[in-house]
């Protein structure tokens, strides 16, 4: 066996022009080096700022130790039971809402498209900023919110970060105030795709209102909508500022997320190995949705 | 007989005005609940922005109030930042221009990076490109904050720690991929032969990039470069592990330090936030059409 390959490598001539054919493709000579050329930039940087990072991070979580001390982490532990709630709940309300909100926006007149440019606001204003004054507004003591419950209805307001449930729920609120109006757009375009002959004949046909959404649009919509979705549960994985700057992961590391508790792991104890681990535990759901979504993103051509 | 018409007509008319009657109860009740939902909206997304204007317009030492309306709209923080006359504030415009500094190297090395590989890609369809797509693709799926404490490390044995341009490479490679996407599906509708023909003419592929491709293809750049300004612009987390000394920050970076005190000047950090918002919000609704149009470019064949 070995000497075989060995005495294949050793004949270059014709294995090599086949070789080189193949590479090459129909592009003759400095055409093929032009193309190459033309993707050098981007492979060199997919290699050493994508490709390299992930296999550092691969080889600073591989210690198996890491994740026993990682599970027996109260923090963690709770870390995890919020991530579950942050995507139950993050994805689906939000989802949901900018199916009906797309659907909404479909009526007709100048007000809708004046609504609309309000609407997107959230998401022209950068995260940091709006964040930011939502955390102050939440504040229990000289917060808007509360300002606003005692002029209106002189009700006291709790101090909304200083308990868990209530400061994962504004995390969960601000996550889908932040991003309500992107997947609104993108849903609207959706809707906006189905052929209006299409609509006009179920018109005809009877199937306007609540049965034309069920027998009609949904299933136009389901396949972009389930894309979305799995996207925007990757998105939110993800999601650093919404945690960071509303609630902190406080009160006591209670409100941490999986993308919180990483970077706190590595950067707030010092301990950049633990921190990886963290961010590892969700690869057994990273990986599934990852290769679910390559595979629809490829076929259905969704451009988002 | 007459009487019977005229009792058929009556009782039809009568019915058509009830029928009448119902749909504009309808129409009504349809304005209506448009009307207030639209109220419910507005109120709904401005709440967090308005809170931001209410406190920037506050004065000095005067945060902790409980009114809800402005009582004295003050300018004071505003012309407090852009003069830079808190000791927080002493490098705001260094770090803002650094942030346009950032925002614009992402946004060129986005498009040029992001437009030369999709030409190799879709125009000249080199051997082996799908290999560049799912790389792209996988790039795209993978959450950049996933990949935050590797990449300090890496950056930090380069030496490349407190440099503007490692959170530059960072923004690039994780905006490059949607770049690459809407190219190649906005080429599409570019037929091929036009390269070909100016091929023919004895044009190198240089010369077919810049002088065919670029122009035809503007609104797709002007789309994907929106994008990764604003992409640049939401950026906090890598900002803030790479860059730490004051001169070298962002202004998220800045913004964020002044959480971390106990003695926030509140009114000064919100005039911050409306300040470094005002750029992407017009450049937003600048190019919004755009914009829209390179987000669902390719529509939804599925």
């Amino acid at each position: 066996m070995d000497t075989t390959s060995v005495v294949e490598i050793g004949r270059p001539s014709v294995p090599r022009e086949t070789v080189w054919r193949s590479l090459r493709g129909h592009l003759k000579g400095t055409e093929y080096t032009w193309a190459l050329a033309f993707v050098v930039p981007y492979v060199a940087v997919f290699l050493t700022f994508v490709a390299y990072p992930v296999v550092y991070g691969l080889w600073m979580g591989s210690e198996a130790g890491l994740y026993r001390e990682l599970f027996d982490d109260p923090i963690y532990q709770k870390t995890v039971v919020n991530t579950v709630l942050y995507l139950a709940f993050g994805v689906n309300v939000k989802m949901f809402l900018a199916l009906l909100l797309s659907g909404f926006f479909m009526r007709p007149g100048w007000w809708m498209k004046a609504l609309l440019l309000i609407f997107v606001l959230p998401w022209a204003v950068p995260q940091i900023s709006t964040f930011i004054s939502i955390h102050w507004m939440l504040n229990g003591e000289w917060g808007f919110l509360n300002n606003v419950l005692y002029t209106l209805f002189h009700v006291e307001g709790p101090h909304w970060l200083n308990d868990r449930w209530t400061a994962l729920a504004a995390v969960i609120v601000s996550h889908i105030w932040k991003w309500t109006p992107f997947w609104t757009l993108i849903l609207l375009a959706g809707r906006m795709a189905i052929p209006l002959d299409i609509r006009d004949t179920a018109k005809v046909d009877g199937a306007t209102g609540l049965r034309g959404f069920v027998h009609i649009t949904f299933p136009l919509l389901a396949n972009l909508y389930l894309i979305c979705t799995l996207l925007s549960t990757i998105f939110l994985l993800g999601d650093f500022n919404a945690v960071y700057f509303v609630s902190g992961g406080g009160p006591a590391n209670t409100t941490h997320v999986l993308a919180t508790l990483g970077i706190r792991n590595a950067f707030e104890i010092a301990q950049p190995r633990l921190g990886v681990a963290a961010v590892m535990s969700a690869l057994p759901l990273v990986i599934p949705l990852v290769i679910v979504l390559m595979r629809k993103l490829r076929t259905a051509e969704v451009q988002l | 007989m007459s009487t019977i018409a005229v009792d058929a007509a009556l009782t039809s008319s009568r019915a058509e005005s009830r029928a009448h009657r119902a749909v504009r109860r309808r129409r009504y009740l349809t304005t209506a609940g448009t009307a207030v939902l639209s109220l419910a909206l507005v109120v709904w997304t401005i709440l967090p922005i308005y809170n931001m204007v209410l406190i920037s317009l506050e004065p000095e030492g005067d945060v902790f109030t409980d009114h809800i309306w402005p009582r004295v709209a003050s300018l004071e923080s505003f012309w407090g930042v852009l003069t830079q006359g808190h000791w927080y504030l002493e490098h705001f415009w260094r770090q803002f221009a650094n942030s346009i500094y950032m925002g614009a190297m992402v946004t060129i090395l986005t498009l040029v990076i992001g437009s030369l590989t999709s030409f190799s890609l879709g125009r000249m369809r080199i051997r082996h490109g799908w290999l560049v797509s799912n790389a792209a693709l996988l790039t795209y799926v993978i959450p950049a904050s996933f990949l935050a404490i590797p990449f300090y490390r890496i950056m930090q044995n380069y030496g490349m720690a407190n440099n503007v341009w490692s959170v530059i490479a960072a923004l690039v490679a994780f905006a490059t991929p949607y770049a690459i996407f809407v190219f190649q599906e906005y080429g599409r509708s570019i037929p091929i032969e036009v390269d070909e023909s100016a091929r023919i003419d004895g044009a190198s592929p240089i010369q077919v990039y810049l002088r065919i491709y670029l122009p035809l293809m503007a609104p797709a750049l002007v789309a994907v470069g929106t994008y990764a300004m604003l992409l640049a612009w939401n950026e906090y987390l890598y900002q803030f592990l790479l860059l730490s000394s004051k001169s070298s920050m962002t202004v998220p970076v800045a913004l964020a330090q002044f959480l971390s005190s106990d003695q926030s000047p509140w009114n000064y950090m919100m005039a911050t936030a409306i300040i470094y918002a005002l750029p992407p919000v017009a450049i937003y609704y600048a190019f919004r059409r755009r914009m829209s149009a390179g987000l669902t470019m390719g529509g939804v064949k599925g």
